[in-house]
């Protein structure tokens, strides 16, 4: 992260995690037969969310959600569709490997993560892991999914 | 009445973790030194198997498991081979939906309410399933309790069964038992009690209630994890088939397949059973006879209405059961989710539960989905709430996520 950067200050990583936890981007489930979906609830007893994206030749053309969720999953299951939004399949799985390096505690790119690097101390809270990556795991599972069928 | 501070000497938990605030006993209790001094004892003094030893160290082992029932018996009022050793009250639920099921046909009704836990509900959803009864609910009010009116109408002669939490798991609502009990009798219905938030809390007398089945788990009463009490009338045990088969529970069998079982309690408890639990159990039961059942229920009442008073000068919470005389306080932060809320007390050592607490019909009655739950225990003290509600104000959106920062 070049060291002038916004990106730096905690205020402002806090206030972008405020922001996409009111006003979540992307935040509407859509009926239209192209997007694979995935529902995640199993995993823990109060996030209930649902992921949807529209793969097409190997571009990620759109990603909406939805669901009843904590600041943590809201915040980053929306910076996550604004991430992965029009990247390739290969540029988007380089980002989530990134991005759960960061949530492991791991060395990782913070320039590729850009604002979802607002998530750097989740590692301390070890409850929250599963928070910060239920939208994560969604897409991984639907880039997944459309490769299998694409076979 | 006992003090709290020499109670709050006899357990480990708090010597070791001087700065945590402990209000999640709903979830779990801590366990006094002479619990785990007693299952200590158990493995390096005389362990053995039960029920089929020769031997000294065995007779001891057999004699203290059966102490145990002795002591439970004591507890709840009942006779010792009323008492039945399960693994926890979730065993023990679902040992009275299977065996109840035997009695029960097609368009039988099972009462009971939306405040009620999940182990007392599959268990009779699988009935549902599998023999066509109804599942009908009584009304309740905002703070879950049975609406008595509406339940004498619900008890015509097609309800077989009612079963429900004596203090409801969310918002630690009194039920009123005895007379529930009465009611479903003069209707020929069988009375099912959960009482896993209510046992170590307050006294209960099974004879007193005339409920015909009650059951607990030994880890929300100071004793150890595992164990689980189902008690039954004596004669309703005796009719019941066990769910479980095995080694310990029956008297012989022969190559033909015929079994005769053992009477009960012991038909219930095949295999070996978690004897240093029920040892521990036992110990758990003596300490807090030896506090006493009203003292304990004294002091937590006075604590929660110390509580109630502290929430009310609150003005960014929304609580669900303010006025409750006992049991937990359960409440909301305005626009903070339960999680978030429950993140920023951990941050500050203070243990609640958040979340929708395995209840998870009830925000058909409440309106919300997830609550934060904190639940005291004798152990508890006011420094402790005043605390507490100091970080429960300083709760908010920003103070929330900054725990991240």
């Amino acid at each position: 992260m070049a060291e002038n950067s916004l990106l730096n200050d905690p205020m402002i990583l806090r206030e972008l995690i405020m922001d996409h936890y009111q006003y979540p981007h992307n935040h509407k489930l859509v009926k239209d037969d192209r997007y694979l979906s995935r529902h995640m609830a199993s995993d823990s007893c109060i996030d209930d969310i649902t992921v949807q994206a529209n793969i097409e030749n190997g571009i990620i053309k759109d990603i909406q959600f939805d669901g009843v969720a904590c600041t943590i999953s809201t915040a980053s299951t929306s910076m996550m569709s604004d991430l992965l939004i029009d990247k390739s399949i290969e540029e988007a799985k380089t980002i989530i490997e990134e991005y759960n390096k960061m949530i492991n505690h791991e060395d990782y790119d913070a320039d590729i993560l850009e604002e979802a690097i607002a998530f750097q101390n989740v590692y301390k809270q070890a409850n929250r892991i599963k928070c910060a990556t239920i939208g994560w795991k969604a897409i991984e599972e639907i880039i997944k999914e459309s490769e299998g069928i694409n076979d | 009445m006992f003090n709290v501070n020499d109670v709050r000497n006899d357990f480990p938990m708090i010597k070791n973790h001087p700065d945590l605030i402990y209000f999640d006993n709903g979830a779990t209790t801590y366990k006094p030194q002479v619990v785990i001094d007693a299952i200590t004892k158990f493995y390096t003094d005389y362990t053995s198997n039960v029920e089929r030893g020769d031997y000294e160290t065995a007779i001891q082992a057999d004699r203290a498991y059966e102490e145990a029932r002795k002591c439970v018996a004591t507890l709840i009022h009942s006779e010792q081979k009323e008492v039945v050793f399960l693994s926890n009250i979730t065993a023990a639920l679902n040992q009275i939906a299977y065996g109840l099921s035997k009695k029960l046909n097609k368009g039988d009704v099972i009462l009971t309410s939306k405040s009620e836990h999940a182990s007392n509900l599959l268990p009779w959803y699988r009935l549902k399933d599998n023999l066509g009864v109804e599942i009908k609910y009584v009304n309740v009010d905002d703070v879950g309790r049975i609406d008595i009116d509406d339940f004498k109408n619900q008890c015509d002669e097609n309800v077989k069964v009612v079963t429900f939490a004596s203090v409801t798991n969310v918002l630690g609502t009194n039920q009123p038992v005895k007379e529930l009990t009465k009611i479903a009798h003069d209707n020929g219905a069988i009375v099912v009690i959960d009482a896993a938030q209510a046992i170590g809390h307050q006294p209960i007398d099974v004879k007193d209630l005339d409920v015909d089945f009650l059951c607990f788990s030994s880890h929300k009463m100071c004793g150890p994890d595992g164990v689980g009490v189902l008690y039954g009338k004596y004669n309703l045990l005796d009719e019941m088939d066990p769910l479980l088969l095995g080694g310990g529970m029956n008297a012989r069998f022969t190559s033909d397949g015929k079994v005769v079982l053992k009477d009960a309690p012991h038909k219930f408890e095949a295999g070996t059973p978690n004897i240093e639990g029920v040892i521990g159990l036992s110990a758990a039961c003596k300490y807090l006879m030896d506090l006493g059942l009203d003292n304990i229920h004294a002091y937590e009442k006075e604590l929660r209405g110390y509580m109630k008073e502290k929430f009310k000068e609150l003005d960014n919470v929304i609580v669900y059961n303010l006025e409750n005389e006992s049991g937990p306080i359960t409440f909301n932060v305005k626009d903070v989710f339960a999680q978030d809320a429950a993140g920023y007390l951990a941050a500050n050592h203070i243990a609640v539960r958040s979340g929708n607490h395995c209840a998870k019909i009830l925000h058909e009655i409440i309106g919300t989905d997830q609550s934060v739950r904190a639940s005291l225990y004798f152990y508890n003290t006011k420094e402790e709430v005043d605390y507490f509600v100091e970080k429960v104000k300083e709760i908010n959106l920003e103070s929330a996520i900054g725990i991240f920062f």
